[in-house]
């Protein structure tokens, strides 16, 4: 098993706050790592900081054995990112949206678009705009890119908001096949994931007393967590 | 659901895919996107077409409608309003991607972020300085500037307006994180628009008199290469400072 994305030692204090420290993981091809806690433990924050989009954080990231900052394109290639805003434009219809990304990666053509926007049930919505459009379907527009990129480390901050019950066992599912298929996935999640595979879990958010007496553990997730 | 579409992704999941990203792709790619959202927004075109119109033509009513006058000021009223309504419209630079999470995905795509932000500013140009430099000698006329000054004041502004919108994209991503921007980014803008505007009025006013100006259009222009090769780049650093905010 090839190993995709580890960090060492992660720390990261915001507004005076320690959010989380000492923190290690290692990722695998086939992985599916869940970053769980209550609200305001620092998900977002540490999905942010594997992402690349927060450069002041204490320790060391490293993709497939080398530092991130040794070559952040490379990492970026293979990186899918889809943060808390799923990062749609409102005045753009579906398939603009998608065609804007696939130009910052892998070039598309426009069966491939709608192919993978009937992947994610939005056939017949190719060509109206956003707006028009309901919450959980500007998510699902988003999810569409888990269609179109390549990029085997996916990074999913929340990927279930707003969708519905079926979807959510579709994205699932799609999760799954994409860990099965060599590649791996991170994400922020308060639904009860039910995946096949085995899932590994980092606990934000404990107090200072419990990590002390668990030591490193509880957030290694290097150890199988309860999936 | 089916499985062909994951399928095909499958054959190259874990493989190079560094030969398949292309950042002219990219450039162009979020060239069309910003220039179809504008499209479909057109008031963001016309708002600071409207404030120059109004702005210059508020000046023969308010002050003197003599010609001797109004061809003496014409090259300054000109151009300030000009700039003003570049500045006014820097608000919204980036502030939509903001909001919708896109700028994020700016940053972490695997091309340049300056090469991106150079696309994104080149669309601002295209849809502010631009028209304003092709609308401004019909003011100009209004303005009973001498027929001397047209020429010049088409090439400054032609100079000058790209030269706004790329120092106003360093201010407009220092600022765009900020709740309410208000005045602060005018006041980290301004300073940097003064020299342009010296030099952009002092052209005018010089040809009008029948004085050589290639001097001033000369540092126009080192001004424009300057900041066509610095202010992406600074740009690109404000955008992650203010992401990371």
């Amino acid at each position: 098993m090839q190993e995709l994305l580890s960090g060492q030692n992660l720390a990261c204090e915001r507004d005076d706050r320690l959010l989380f420290s000492g923190l290690d993981f290692s990722l695998n091809s086939g992985d599916v790592l869940q970053i769980a806690g209550p609200n305001g433990t620092g998900k977002t924050t540490l999905l942010r900081m594997l992402a690349g989009l927060l450069p002041d954080y204490e320790g060391e990231i490293c993709f497939k054995g080398q530092p991130v900052s040794d070559d952040p394109d490379l990492f970026r290639e293979n990186l899918l990112y889809i943060g808390h805003h799923p990062g749609i434009k409102l005045n753009l219809t579906p398939e603009e949206n998608l065609r804007w990304y696939q130009s910052l990666y892998r070039p598309a053509t426009t069966e491939q678009i709608h192919h993978a926007l009937a992947q994610v049930k939005l056939t017949g919505y190719e060509d109206v705009p956003c707006y028009t459009l309901s919450a959980g379907q500007h998510r699902r527009v988003a999810l569409a890119r888990l269609f179109l990129q390549p990029s085997p480390l996916w990074v999913l901050d929340e990927p279930f908001t707003a969708i519905d019950q079926g979807g959510v066992k579709e994205i699932e599912q799609l999760i799954a096949d994409h860990a099965q298929q060599g590649g791996a996935v991170i994400l922020t999640t308060h639904h009860n994931l039910s995946l096949p595979a085995e899932l590994k879990v980092i606990n934000l958010g404990q107090s200072p007393q419990q990590k002390k007496d668990n030591g490193s553990q509880q957030t290694d997730a290097g150890e199988p967590g309860n999936g | 659901m089916d499985k062909t579409g994951t399928e095909q992704i499958s054959a190259n999941t874990i493989g190079e895919v560094k030969s398949q990203v292309s950042t002219w792709r990219a450039f162009t790619g979020t060239l069309k996107r910003d220039l179809l959202l504008v499209f479909r927004r057109r008031s963001d075109i016309v708002n600071p077409l409207l404030f120059f119109s109004i702005a210059v033509t508020l000046f023969p009513l308010g002050i003197s409608p003599e010609p001797e006058f109004l061809s003496e000021i014409a090259a300054g009223v000109l151009w300030v309003a000009a700039l003003l309504a570049t500045l006014l419209s820097l608000d919204s630079l980036f502030q939509q991607d903001m909001a919708d999470g896109s700028l994020e995905q700016l940053v972490i795509s695997p091309h340049p972020l300056s090469v991106l932000v150079l696309s994104k500013v080149l669309v601002h140009w295209l849809v502010t300085g631009l028209p304003l430099t092709l609308l401004a000698p019909l003011l100009a006329v209004m303005m009973f500037l001498p027929d001397e000054g047209f020429g010049t004041l088409f090439i400054t502004l032609l100079l000058g307006t790209p030269t706004l919108s790329l120092i106003g994209a360093i201010g407009a991503a220092l600022t765009v994180g900020l709740r309410r921007t208000g005045v602060l980014l005018t006041l980290l803008i301004l300073p940097l628009y003064i020299p342009v505007l010296i030099f952009g009025t002092g052209a005018v006013t010089a040809a009008a008199n029948g004085m050589d100006v290639l001097g001033h259009l000369a540092i126009l222009g080192a001004m424009f290469m300057v900041a066509l090769v610095m202010a992406p780049l600074a740009a690109g650093a404000a955008l992650k400072i203010s992401l990371n905010g």
